[in-house]
């Protein structure tokens, strides 16, 4: 084995950003409350061109990345809408999960990523369900396998179609000798709460299990014959609809972000990306502007001008490109700017409206704090000149691994606090920031959240918010032998660590989707027994059959 | 439950005598298994005594016993095809190994899938066919309906057999669903689209035992190569049941061409429509439908289960002694690829290839069928000859479907695929035609108008034999 590995060519970039109106895999009908999102993907329509076949509904990220448009613009463009029916447009076929072939030709970084981004979008179907209301049915008119079947697991209620022959299933374990990786094993034992030894039976069993005791197992919640199946899937989908009220009448609609790229810099409205190759650093801005709506009316006349809504997706879409298409870059140091008063008007709202648009902006801001979090890159907060760290923009430097704070009476930073520490942007272990942060010292916490408004640099530190406090004499090199030392570590071990790391405290089903299945996945991943010659995932589909290294670890 | 005498009521090799857990499980299917002949079998001829032949034995003598005998009470039995000497595996990557007895754990689910699969034919076209009794053109064609018939239901017993002896409870299971799936059932169909296609005239089921039948032919050779012993034992001898309802499609096509080309003599080439009988032309087109309806049960043409299932040495080719590299690791299958409108030449590794290869090995036997349909024409003086279309014809499975072929194989645009359509494929008018025709001939010896009495009769009995009794006992 050779000790230098050769450094992989930049990705292929992709855009990130679809239209129902451009979607290749999928379509979106809205009938009064219902939307149905039918799942119809286009063989020849892979994000790598000619390099795979996307048969039987396989998805790639090309396919996900219209799923999560779809749910977004629900979310955003369609407030009447409180169900949405997750079907498939193939005969006797829901989906059949990831494609191998894919999966077999990705670069490794690329299949976490992949992987990460699809527990996101499925992640994101459930937060949709929990913080909207927006109701999910799976009505699987085919066999679901893989991440078939996990897509069906994200939804609230799962119909599956009752021909004798149409199954659920997971068979990467027996057929390909990896995980159902997209949150599979966890959603069947923590939010199905299967047993374990029948979740044990199930994910052993290629052909997976239909009918009657899927039910009984409670892998699916009905069965329905194709006779009755339109009728079934609409009673389901008004029983849903019905559990909770819509959230608005009016959408408001989400245009493409604009995006200049300059270089090594890519400029949005309120985000700036620069790339620095040579340091293997990237620097992230995001700006709040002079002046913010007051009233939730004002913010909703503006719609996805509205600062906040349009920052805060301009950010997602810069962490997706930094995970996707950088993967050299290591450390992101990341600043916040603007006017602190803005953020402070609109923090008011985010915390207090009820008013469903801002509520939807408020979730789209603690998604993309946790997009942050699952990012396997290094994250500095700087908090030096110019800077302005106030309310959400604080809760951002909580998110990074460090905070670097300018303690200088000289030159003044802004930081301070609003309403949104104390559980307007729970983390992925339910938990605040604050509350994660001081873990062991709850009296911390309370002690932050007893303040209220601007903070100096040093009474930050005091309150232990800040990594290090420095004068202007020692910053510059304080940070940067931060940033050279960062440089210095091995990649891989500085993304566990921080994987470890930031998520302390209690589990939950998403912490363990992340931290525990995607660690493990990843590891069988790269395993000979997955990718070597005869590794499972290389041998399936050819004429050959795997061969194992029988050695548990 | 009364004590049931298993050597007299279910003939077998499988020492069922002595089998407790077969017995059990076979004393509840059984009885599911007369309701479902009574209900959607044969239905209205249960009561009528028919010239059946009934597998006694494995012996020479024993295999072919014939007799009337009412339908339900058909001694349907269980039969392996005795083992010489010690079975080795005769290819995959287990070649050489000793044949398997049990079933292999790792193998487990692909088995079962395959035993599924093939059972699940079996009773499909009894159902397809259940309704075609009523429209016999002679009771010695009836009689053949019937036979093969039964026969399906042997081999549906085969392959139940196979499950509950060592499948468990999850193969109880499946035999159970093997009688709840219905062909042509919107909520519950059989498994394969073609077995779900309704077989509502005597062309369209000559045309089914000759294609159809004999794509079963092909699967129950490859899978007479397998491995598992018991499964291998099984196909073979239900091919020798098979044989007879090939027969059945190849003559009975055969009778009607031969019936058209008299008429054809006799009235100087006019429309034989006019005599009751069925173009030459028509006849093509049904065998255009139901032979490439056919060729989709072979699968798609490159396929990782076909790869699986060789390399795991389930299921070989057909005759896979005759075969060169029984491994099929290194070698390669010239295949042609239907990609983004054009023919292309790829090699394609063999054993992804193998639904490829037993394709090809069913054409060269269906050709021969079609050779014996042209001596028809050619010794009755009527130069129309008979072919067999393309495989890439009207594919609904594998890469073709996406495409566009004239029955010789040359893509065309869809534009002239419609507008030939009629000339290709039968029409709704050739079927209403068809059916016009199915009108029953209940005397001994007489035959419908537009079918010629056979050669001769069953084991060696008269044609003119009251072949089924349809005067209630």
């Amino acid at each position: 084995m050779s000790t230098t590995a050769a450094l992989p060519d930049a990705p292929a970039r992709f855009s990130l950003e679809t239209h129902p109106d451009r979607y290749r895999h999928w379509q979106l009908s809205i009938e009064g409350d219902v939307a149905t999102l039918r799942m119809n993907v286009d063989p020849e329509g892979g994000q790598r061109g000619d390099d795979y076949e996307l048969k039987l509904n396989s998805y790639d990220i090309g396919v996900d990345v219209e799923l999560a448009d779809a749910v977004q613009r629900l979310r955003f463009e369609h407030p009447e809408v409180r169900c949405v029916v997750l079907t498939g447009a193939l005969d006797r076929v829901f989906c059949a999960g990831a494609n191998i072939v894919m999966l077999r030709t990705s670069t490794h970084a690329f299949k976490v990523n992949f992987c990460k981004y699809t527990n996101e979008t499925r992640l994101g179907i459930e937060d949709a369900s929990a913080s909207s209301g927006l109701r999910f049915l799976a009505a699987l008119n085919g066999t679901a396998s893989g991440g078939g079947y996990e897509l069906a697991l994200a939804c609230d209620r799962i119909l599956l179609v009752d021909d004798r022959n149409s199954a659920v299933s997971f068979p990467e374990v027996p057929l390909l000798g990896v995980l159902p990786g997209t949150g599979g094993l966890t959603r069947i034992t923590d939010k199905r709460r299967i047993r374990r030894d029948r979740c044990d039976a199930f994910s052993t069993l290629a052909e997976g299990v239909k009918g009657k005791r899927a039910v009984e197992w409670n892998l699916v919640d009905a069965l329905a014959p194709l006779s009755r199946w339109d009728e079934e899937v609409g009673r389901l989908a008004r029983e849903l609809a019905d559990e909770a009220p819509a959230r608005g009448d009016r959408g408001v609609e989400l245009p493409a972000l604009e995006v200049a790229e300059e270089g090594d810099t890519l400029r949005y409205a309120h985000v700036e990306l620069t790339v620095k190759r040579d340091e293997r650093v990237a620097e992230l801005t995001i700006t709040a502007p002079e002046g913010a709506p007051a009233t939730a009316e004002d913010a909703f006349a503006q719609g996805a001008s509205w600062w906040a809504l349009r920052a805060f997706r301009e950010l997602d879409d810069a962490l997706l490109r930094l995970r996707l298409f950088e993967p050299e870059v290591g450390l992101v140091l990341v600043r916040a700017r603007g006017s602190a008063e803005s953020v402070e008007t609109t923090d008011a709202l985010l915390a207090e409206s009820d008013h469903w648009f801002v509520r939807e902006v408020r979730h789209l801001v603690k998604r993309t704090l946790k997009r942050l979090e699952v990012t396997s890159k290094s994250f500095y907060a700087v908090v030096d000149e110019g800077t302005s760290f106030v309310g959400t923009f604080l809760e951002l430097a909580l998110a990074c691994d460090r905070t670097y704070v300018l303690a200088d009476d000289a030159v003044p930073v802004e930081l301070g606090l609003t309403g949104v520490h104390d559980g307007v942007y729970p983390m992925a272990n339910g938990l605040t920031r604050l509350r994660t942060r001081f873990l062991g010292t709850p009296e911390a916490a309370d002690a932050v959240l007893a303040r209220s408004g601007r903070l100096t640099a040093t009474e930050v530190d005091e309150l232990g918010l800040a990594t290090v406090a420095a004068d202007e004499i020692d910053w510059e090199d304080e940070l940067r032998l931060a940033i050279e030392e960062r440089a210095s570590f091995s990649p891989d071990g500085l993304t566990g660590m921080e994987a470890n790391l930031r998520f302390p405290g209690p589990e939950t089903m998403e912490t363990k989707i992340f931290g525990r299945l995607s660690a493990w996945q990843n590891w069988i991943f790269q395993r000979p027994n997955a990718v070597g010659e005869r590794g499972a995932l290389q041998c399936y589909g050819t004429p050959q059959s795997p061969e194992f290294d029988v050695r548990r670890t | 439950m009364t004590q049931i005498d298993y050597s007299q009521k279910i003939p077998n090799n499988v020492d069922l005598s002595s089998d407790k857990r077969l017995q059990r499980a076979l004393e509840k299917w059984q009885p599911n298994y007369i309701d479902w002949w009574k209900s959607v079998g044969p239905t209205d001829f249960n009561e009528n005594e028919v010239y059946l032949r009934t597998a006694v034995s494995v012996d020479r003598d024993g295999w072919a016993h014939f007799g009337y005998v009412k339908m339900p009470e058909y001694r349907w039995g269980i039969f392996l095809t005795p083992r010489e000497g010690e079975k080795k595996i005769g290819f995959g990557d287990h070649m050489g190994e000793d044949a398997w007895e049990q079933v292999p754990g790792e193998y487990r689910n692909w088995l079962r899938r395959l035993i599924v699969t093939q059972g699940d034919t079996e009773p499909a076209s009894v159902e397809q066919q259940r309704l075609l009794g009523h429209t016999a053109p002679s009771l010695y064609d009836m009689r053949n309906l019937f036979q093969v018939n039964v026969e399906e239901g042997r081999h549906l017993w085969a392959m139940v057999y196979l499950l509950h002896s060592y499948f468990g409870r999850d193969g109880r299971e499946e035999a159970d669903e093997l009688l709840e799936r219905r062909s042509g059932n919107p909520d519950h169909p059989r498994i394969l689209t073609t077995f779900n296609e309704p077989c509502e005239d005597w062309l369209s089921f000559f045309c089914f035992t000759m294609f159809t039948d004999r794509d079963g032919k092909y699967q129950l050779l490859s899978l007479a190569e397998s491995g598992f012993d018991p499964l291998a034992r099984t196909c073979q001898f239900m091919l020798t049941e098979e044989a007879h309802h090939m027969f059945v499609g190849q003559t009975g096509v055969a009778r009607t061409i031969q019936r058209t080309c008299e008429l054809l003599n006799e009235h100087d080439g006019k429309d034989v429509r006019e005599y009751g009988a069925i173009p030459l032309e028509l006849i093509q087109r049904y065998v255009n439908f139901w032979s490439s309806s056919s060729y989709d049960l072979f699968g798609a043409e490159v396929s990782s289960n076909s790869a699986n299932f060789f390399r795991a040495g389930l299921k070989g080719r057909a005759y896979e002694e005759k075969q060169g590299d029984h491994r099929a690791l290194d070698q390669v299958f010239d295949m042609e690829m239907w990609d983004d409108g054009k023919l292309t030449k790829e090699e394609v590794p063999l054993r992804n290839a193998m639904n490829e290869v037993l394709r090809e090995q069913y054409l060269e036997d269906c050709l021969k069928g079609v050779e014996y349909w042209n001596r028809v024409c050619e010794r009755a003086g009527i130069d129309f000859r008979f072919t067999l279309p393309h495989r890439r014809f009207h594919r609904q499975i594998g890469m073709y479907s996406q495409g566009f072929f004239d029955p010789a194989g040359n893509p065309i645009d869809e534009a002239t695929y419609e507008a030939r359509k009629a000339d290709w494929l039968p029409s709704a008018e050739d079927r209403a035609y068809v059916q016009s025709l199915m009108k029953p001939e209940r005397r001994p010896g007489h035959f419908a108008s537009w079918i010629a009495p056979p050669a001769k009769g069953i084991n060696g009995q008269p044609v003119e034999l009251e072949y089924v009794k349809l005067a209630r006992n």
